[in-house]
């Protein structure tokens, strides 16, 4: 009962969405203020519909209700409840629903948070958000419906995927499309924009917050998602350039760029006609991915079900929104007004430079990721495109932007003073001068690469903290002065220098770990010891641990160092019944933030030993870490905004206050 | 500077980034990718000792030999030609003789095929697609049957139904 009640509020709010796509839209059209306000009920309404329908999936997993396909293919009952719940969107048609829940939560949010808004760009937005949310419930449920039923129903499921039975799989999915989706609403933004024909500062003030949110969600989600699989797999690789961590990085990219350029758009008016497209980008590299995900023309971890109509549906939606958008694009662009001028070496210049790199960085990716498969289509020729193609592209591309990055907070807007900036970078480039040195001499100037990727690491790491540290002015006036100058300092700037900062920290680990990572594969018996990186590791005990839904063999090591036992190490096979599998449990011991990493092999033949694989990691957490200071960036910066977008609005009340009419001007 | 010269110099500045990125692109595309081969190909086309190759095909039943180290040899076939692997390190979770395999590496001058790399996805119904799609065109698979003719006496891995 549950299971129908689910089935039938998804085509309600598929039903609700078609409205919510066609009346805002023609209230706006007429001026008719009842009709936009549809958009509004719909919106909000949508969201608890399709709430619904997920809360009602989640019950039949949690219930363990084999009588729907969707929970026997993905679901035991000896699965730990917590898998239960998480295994909701450990599959196609379940991580589609949350895809979609996302999506209208993101719409019911602009519903209730854009009272400031002008009502025909709200009622415009919210339609465009309607008809991308009406597409993919309709792809739902003429595709992929997860409700559908199994008669007779079976006793047991066939239990999720191991890979899949961790934390990660509560954490990343969401994360990852709180940050793909929310890009929808600068998208929907755009859309709007281009529908009305009219583009200001002021759009971009509205849509920088969304845009924002995404970000620092899709940062975290991207993140999450490389350390799961670094812990997960047991191949001790934090980014593999699968195709399908292409599909997340290229939106993060575009996005990254369209919160540079929207900065420029709200300071300085300049850059419009390049926002909009920007936006429209990143949301269609967001539904791409999506296409590649959930298609399955490409083989990969995350590819669930391979199902040709399936992919045909999504491809169709990718066309149709993208080719309509660009279309639009090329109708309306020309009207739009030029903006401000500045001249090259400018803040504004900086952020074009940036955005230049970014998205030409992102066009790498792109070719890289869709290469193979346009190879296969039309020379029916089959080739990979992995690790080497983008070392060799996005590698050489990022080194000028990231060496740019300290720059671009210390130069004026409109003109800015470039010799000026390099001399307040001075300690920066001292830093960076000492990390060169440093690293020539540790490795006796062996590792040239290497050195020049810690100097650029400390660069950034010291160029960030430096626009902060002039700002407060700590040497013109003393410490006490300059600590309380530091507090008053607008959190946007805090904003940029942390995320500036936690690209520096992840740099820094990045470089450090794939300079300086030793690795070792050896035949092991327990009570023998292996040696790495000035560590002793002793193979101590191997075990039979047994799970509630598998088996497994836990081998335990100790870490010594001259002797000294520091840590113990445990790591496992286990074997999952019901599916036939094994998984690799690695076994990670963190000292400050490098880490130790240990998986297993296979036992040789006589099962007296176990081939080992052993890695020292230094640093690698800090790649990581980085991530979250970059997210941290996000959150300040977004506390920012929210105070500066109040101001105009208490302006704009006081102003309606005297003129009688609480109506918003710019609605007409 | 005028607004005309402005113009220039960002276009100017624009050619110079997206032109060295095509440049960096197409040097890494004819020097960096691997092709897919099946063991057929490998055997009638001898590539280069420096072309990546990736192979793919199923782990022939019974060849899987460990020499007592890390080192591990195993033969990939299509049921027509196999070819030799040798491979240094872990194998992955899922991979099991007479399933299907991709190795990634370099044949080497004894006919040796030297895998730096070997996937074997994480899914136990799972066929690297490559593997699919050329054993489809010589009719050993069909959509929705599998492997119309087994190598050898395979068991199926596939669960059905009631667990333990």
């Amino acid at each position: 009962m549950i299971v129908e009640i689910g089935h039938f509020a998804l085509v309600l709010a598929l039903s609700v969405a078609l409205f919510q796509s066609v009346l805002p839209l023609v209230g706006a059209r007429q001026g008719d203020q009842r009709l936009m306000e549809t958009g509004t009920i719909a919106a909000t309404g949508g969201f608890v519909l399709i709430a619904i329908a997920f809360s009602a999936l989640v019950t039949a997993n949690v219930t363990s209700d084999f009588s729907v396909l969707n929970v026997f293919e993905n679901s035991n009952s000896a699965k730990p409840m917590l898998y239960k719940v998480t295994g909701v969107w450990g599959n196609h048609e379940g991580s589609m629903l949350l895809w979609v829940l996302i999506l209208a939560f993101f719409g019911s949010l602009v519903a209730l948070f854009g009272r400031d808004l002008p009502a025909t760009l709200k009622a415009n937005v919210l339609a465009v958000q309607a008809w991308i949310l009406a597409a993919f419930l309709l792809f739902i449920l003429l595709t992929s419906n997860p409700f559908q039923r199994l008669d007779p129903a079976p006793m047991e499921g066939q239990d999720l995927n191991p890979v899949l039975q961790d934390i990660g799989l509560a954490i990343h999915p969401p994360l990852l499309y709180l940050g793909y989706v929310g890009f929808s609403v600068a998208f929907s933004f755009a859309i709007a924009a281009l529908i009305d024909g009219r583009i200001d500062a002021a759009w971009a003030r509205w849509v920088r917050p969304w845009t924002l949110i995404a970000w620092i969600f899709l940062t975290l989600g991207i993140s999450m998602g490389s350390y799961w699989a670094y812990y997960e797999l047991g191949w001790g690789g934090w980014w593999f350039w699968d195709p399908v961590e292409n599909a997340s990085f290229m939106p993060w990219l575009a996005g990254t760029a369209l919160l540079h350029s929207a900065l420029v758009m709200e300071k300085r008016s300049a850059l419009k006609i390049w926002t909009i497209l920007l936006a429209i980008l990143t949301f269609s590299l967001s539904l791409l991915g999506t296409f590649l995900v959930r298609s399955g023309v490409l083989t990969s971890v995350h590819a669930f079900a391979t199902d040709p109509t399936r992919g045909i549906f999504i491809l169709c939606i990718l066309c149709l929104f993208i080719g309509g958008a660009l279309f639009l694009f090329a109708l309306r662009a020309s009207s739009l007004e030029g903006g401000g001028l500045f001249a090259p070496i400018s803040r504004e210049g900086a952020l074009v430079f940036n955005n230049l790199f970014l998205t030409t960085a992102a066009a790498t990716v792109l070719v890289g990721t869709l290469y193979p498969l346009v190879l296969e289509v039309l020379a029916d020729k089959k080739i990979s495109v992995g690790a080497p193609f983008f070392d060799l592209t996005f590698g050489p591309l990022m080194v000028p932007l990231l060496f740019a990055v300290p720059f671009g907070p210390l130069l004026g807007w409109k003109r800015g003073d470039l010799l000026g900036a390099a001399q307040r970078l001075y300690f920066a480039a001292g830093c960076a001068l000492a990390a060169l040195i440093g690293v020539l001499a540790y490795t006796g100037g062996t590792r040239i690469l290497t050195a020049f990727g810690f100097a650029l690491a400390f660069w950034l790491l010291a160029g960030s903290l430096t626009d902060l540290f002039l700002k407060a002015a700590f040497l013109r006036t003393g410490w006490r002065t300059g600590l309380s100058r530091l507090v008053g300092l607008p959190r946007s700037t805090f904003g940029t220098t942390l995320a500036h900062f936690g690209l520096g920290v992840t740099l820094l680990g990045i470089v450090s770990v794939s300079s300086f990572e030793e690795e070792l594969i050896t035949t092991m018996a327990p009570g023998q010891t292996a040696e790495i990186a000035g560590y002793t590791l002793t193979f101590d005990s191997i075990a039979q641990r047994d799970g509630p839904n598998f088996e497994a063999q836990a081998a335990q090591f100790s870490i010594r160092r001259g002797g000294v036992e520091l840590a113990e190490i445990d790591t496992s096979k286990r074997f999952f019944p019901v599916r036939q599998m094994t998984t690799t449990e690695s076994g990670i011991w963190t000292h400050w933030f490098s880490q130790l990493y240990v998986s297993l092999g296979d036992p040789s033949e006589d099962r007296q030993s176990i081939v080992v694989r052993i890695w020292s990691k230094p640093l690698v957490t800090l790649i990581w870490i980085g991530t979250i200071f970059m997210g941290l960036g996000g959150v300040f910066s977004l506390a920012d905004r929210r105070l500066r977008v109040g101001a105009p609005a208490r302006n704009k009340g006081k102003g309606a206050g005297t003129g009688g009419s609480p109506a918003v001007g710019a609605g007409a | 500077m005028t607004r005309k010269a402005k113009r220039l110099y960002s276009i100017g500045a624009m050619f110079v980034v997206v032109g060295g990125a095509m440049a960096l692109v197409l040097t890494a595309l004819s020097s960096s990718v691997a092709y897919f081969q099946s063991p057929t190909d490998l055997v009638k086309n001898v590539p280069g000792p420096a072309q990546r190759i990736r192979l793919g095909g199923l782990v022939e039943d019974g060849s899987v030999k460990r020499d007592g180290s890390s080192e591990i040899f195993f033969r990939v076939t299509d049921t027509v030609d196999s070819v030799p692997v040798s491979y240094t390190g872990i194998l992955p979770d899922l991979f099991r003789e007479g399933q299907g395999v991709i190795a990634e590496g370099t044949l080497g001058p004894d006919r040796v095929f030297l895998a730096d790399t070997v996937l074997a996805k994480h899914d136990e119904t799972y066929m690297p697609k490559e593997v699919v799609d050329d054993l489809k065109a010589r009719g050993l698979w069909e959509d929705g049957k599998g492997l119309v003719k087994k190598p050898e006496e395979t068991v199926s891995a596939t669960p059905v139904g009631a667990g333990s």
